[in-house]
């Protein structure tokens, strides 16, 4: 049984956004870059599910430049295996995806967040799964091993749904997977030293969308304190100046 | 000159960073309020490796420099300087100090288990007649033959009732004077061993700090660490080294009151505009960040320096001394930036300018420090 986690590089979730001068691509300078949060999420519960039993190894992936590496390094530091990085600047969804599929194909579990937090595009797991042609389910908030098949829970409207499905199977994963993600100690960090980091080239693949351009939210508005007794006020302000009653 | 750090460097002061940030932070107020010993976060440290970082992998210690360890103390004192000294205690002056001078018997009995931080130690040195002026020992170790028998007082012991190992420092041969005074590894369960009073402190209210008396305690001889009469260098030379340990924690209690002075003033409003557009605060802010900038760089000047095998006596009088006094003018500052605010116990500030106090006071006063820095100065 081994396992693949798809990794991505995002920046800090409190980096402060900002646009070059076109406004066609996120100004990357001073920025921290960490494991996209659904992915680390992810990795943990791949990291218990090997602690339970019954997993041979856990590989981490991620399409990116050299850049990326102190990402894939940290997350050998908390447990994964071994690591793979598709020597690539990443375009869109189906750009990465192509280049997952690449190296995916001998895997029995391959576990994607179900976005990255930072174009939140949440393709490339669904993709690859097609591309693999392998099953897969969305919205996964649990999934174990049970006598070599996968029992995956998923949160739908008003409750959830317990689906056993078979390997090699790819879950996209949300919040409710793993409780927090892991710490990495100094054990795991000298271990990762050693841990293979393999760069494989990318796959010759044109992407499908291009970015046109990026627009900042509009500032939010003065927020109004309204004194507790004073509800009149209140419904007043929400009828004429909010217009939502 | 590289002013970069390594990756693992950097992996190192994320991991002490989330772990302050996502752990510490939720009890670090009650357990100040109720004085109370942070169990779950030692043993939570000690699992990740934080309590014999620097210690190599044969004695089961974290492998990592110096330069590590300030980045990690930084994080860790940000948020509860109380989890940093019982760090700094254990890594800088017990682990460090049976590292580099004891026998390798001892290290397979005493530094293993310290490193993995299965059980904790703490440093004997003060004494209530001895603080600053360490030369004069009032404990005694007398030989007696297979074993020395130790009698006396220690005071102002961090980790007193939680640390298992004590490294006591005791004058043999008062004729010798600081030559006659023997370092020993004791083990807290020994008969004789009386514990004092939980010290109802200022500040750091959740290390356990007591004063140990000592009544015919019998310690093997095998248990001294180095030659006889070492143990003075032993003290000057472990206090030398741990120094950095505590500059980073004040480094880190300052950093911390600016991150939260930060973080107010660009939210609380005054006068129209938020209070950093003030003038007088924002050029409060901007000398409290130079000053941290300089401890930071103090202190890691001191951990290359030690990580290279160069003398560090100076480098670490220095960082010590001015992070610790920075850390006091910095929380002074952060609390008058919060007004009212500032004075209660919820936004931290209070409690940051109270630990910063014995920053100033622990391993070697400032004006200790300054002794140390002026005399290479007069050579």
């Amino acid at each position: 049984m081994k396992i693949l986690v798809l990794i991505s590089n995002v920046p800090d979730t409190t980096t402060k956004i900002r646009f070059t001068g076109d406004n066609k691509a996120f100004d990357t300078s001073g920025v921290q870059w960490i494991i996209n949060p659904w992915d680390e999420l992810a990795l943990t519960r791949a990291l218990e599910i090997k602690e339970a039993g019954g997993v041979e190894s856990i590989t981490v992936a991620n399409v990116g430049t050299a850049a990326t590496e102190p990402t894939l390094r940290k997350a050998l530091a908390v447990g994964a295996d071994d690591a793979i990085r598709i020597d690539a600047e990443p375009k869109d969804a189906f750009y990465v995806a192509s280049q997952l599929a690449q190296i995916a194909k001998d895997y029995d579990l391959i576990m994607s967040g179900i976005e990255s937090s930072d174009y939140n595009g949440a393709g490339v797991g669904g993709m690859l799964a097609a591309m693999l042609d392998i099953h897969s389910v969305s919205a996964v908030s649990g999934v174990s091993l049970e006598n070599g098949a996968f029992t995956v829970q998923r949160d739908i409207d008003g409750g959830n749904q317990k689906v056993s499905v078979s390997a090699p199977l790819l879950v996209v994963v949300q919040k409710g997977i793993a409780k927090d993600p892991r710490i990495p100690a100094m054990r795991g960090i000298m271990m990762a030293r050693k841990k293979p980091l393999n760069v494989i080239p990318a796959a010759a693949v044109e992407a499908r969308t291009e970015f046109l351009g990026y627009e900042m939210p509009e500032a939010k508005a003065a927020c109004k304190m309204v004194d507790e007794d004073n509800a009149k006020e209140l419904i007043r302000l929400l009828h004429e100046e909010a217009k939502v009653l | 000159m590289n002013f970069e750090f390594t990756e693992e460097q950097l992996m190192i002061q994320q991991a002490a960073r989330d772990y302050a940030q996502r752990e510490l932070i939720q009890d670090v107020l009650e357990r100040d309020e109720k004085a109370e010993f942070p169990e779950r976060h030692v043993k939570n440290l000690a699992e990740l490796g934080f309590l014999g970082m620097m210690i190599p992998p044969e004695y089961d210690g974290g492998g990592m420099d110096t330069v590590s360890y300030v980045l990690a103390m930084e994080e860790i004192a940000k948020v509860d300087a109380s989890v940093a000294v019982i760090m700094s205690v254990n890594n800088s002056l017990v682990c460090f100090g049976l590292n580099k001078y004891a026998s390798e018997e001892q290290k397979q009995k005493y530094l293993k288990p310290l490193a993995r931080g299965e059980v904790i130690g703490a440093f004997l040195l003060s004494e209530p007649e001895a603080g600053s002026d360490a030369t004069h020992q009032y404990t005694s170790a007398v030989d007696m033959g297979d074993h020395y028998l130790l009698n006396g007082t220690k005071n102002w012991i961090t980790n007193g009732n939680s640390a298992s190992t004590y490294i006591v420092m005791a004058q043999t041969s008062p004729e010798k004077k600081s030559h006659g005074i023997n370092a020993f590894i004791v083990e807290k369960n020994s008969p004789g061993i009386t514990i004092g009073p939980h010290e109802d402190k200022m500040g750091m209210r959740s290390s356990d700090t007591h004063s140990i008396m000592f009544t015919d305690v019998q310690v093997p001889k095998e248990n001294r660490i180095g030659e006889e009469g070492f143990g003075f260098k032993f003290a000057m030379k472990v206090l030398e080294a741990g120094r950095i340990g505590i500059a980073s924690q004040a480094l880190g209690i300052a950093s911390g009151a600016l991150d939260r002075s930060l973080a107010y003033s660009k939210e609380r409003k005054a006068f129209g505009t938020e209070i950093i557009n003030h003038q007088s605060l924002a050029f409060k802010l901007s000398d409290m960040a130079v000053k941290i900038e300089n401890a930071r760089n103090l202190c890691l000047k001191a951990a290359w320096l030690k990580d290279n095998h160069q003398p560090i006596t100076v480098a670490s009088a220095m960082a010590k001394q001015y992070a610790a006094d920075i850390a006091m003018e910095v929380t002074t500052e952060a609390v008058q930036i919060h007004g009212g605010y500032g004075y209660v116990k919820e936004y931290h500030v209070e409690r940051l300018m109270r630990e910063a106090k014995l920053t100033q006071i622990y391993e070697g006063t400032s004006e200790i420090q300054k002794i140390i820095i002026s005399r290479s100065l007069a050579k």
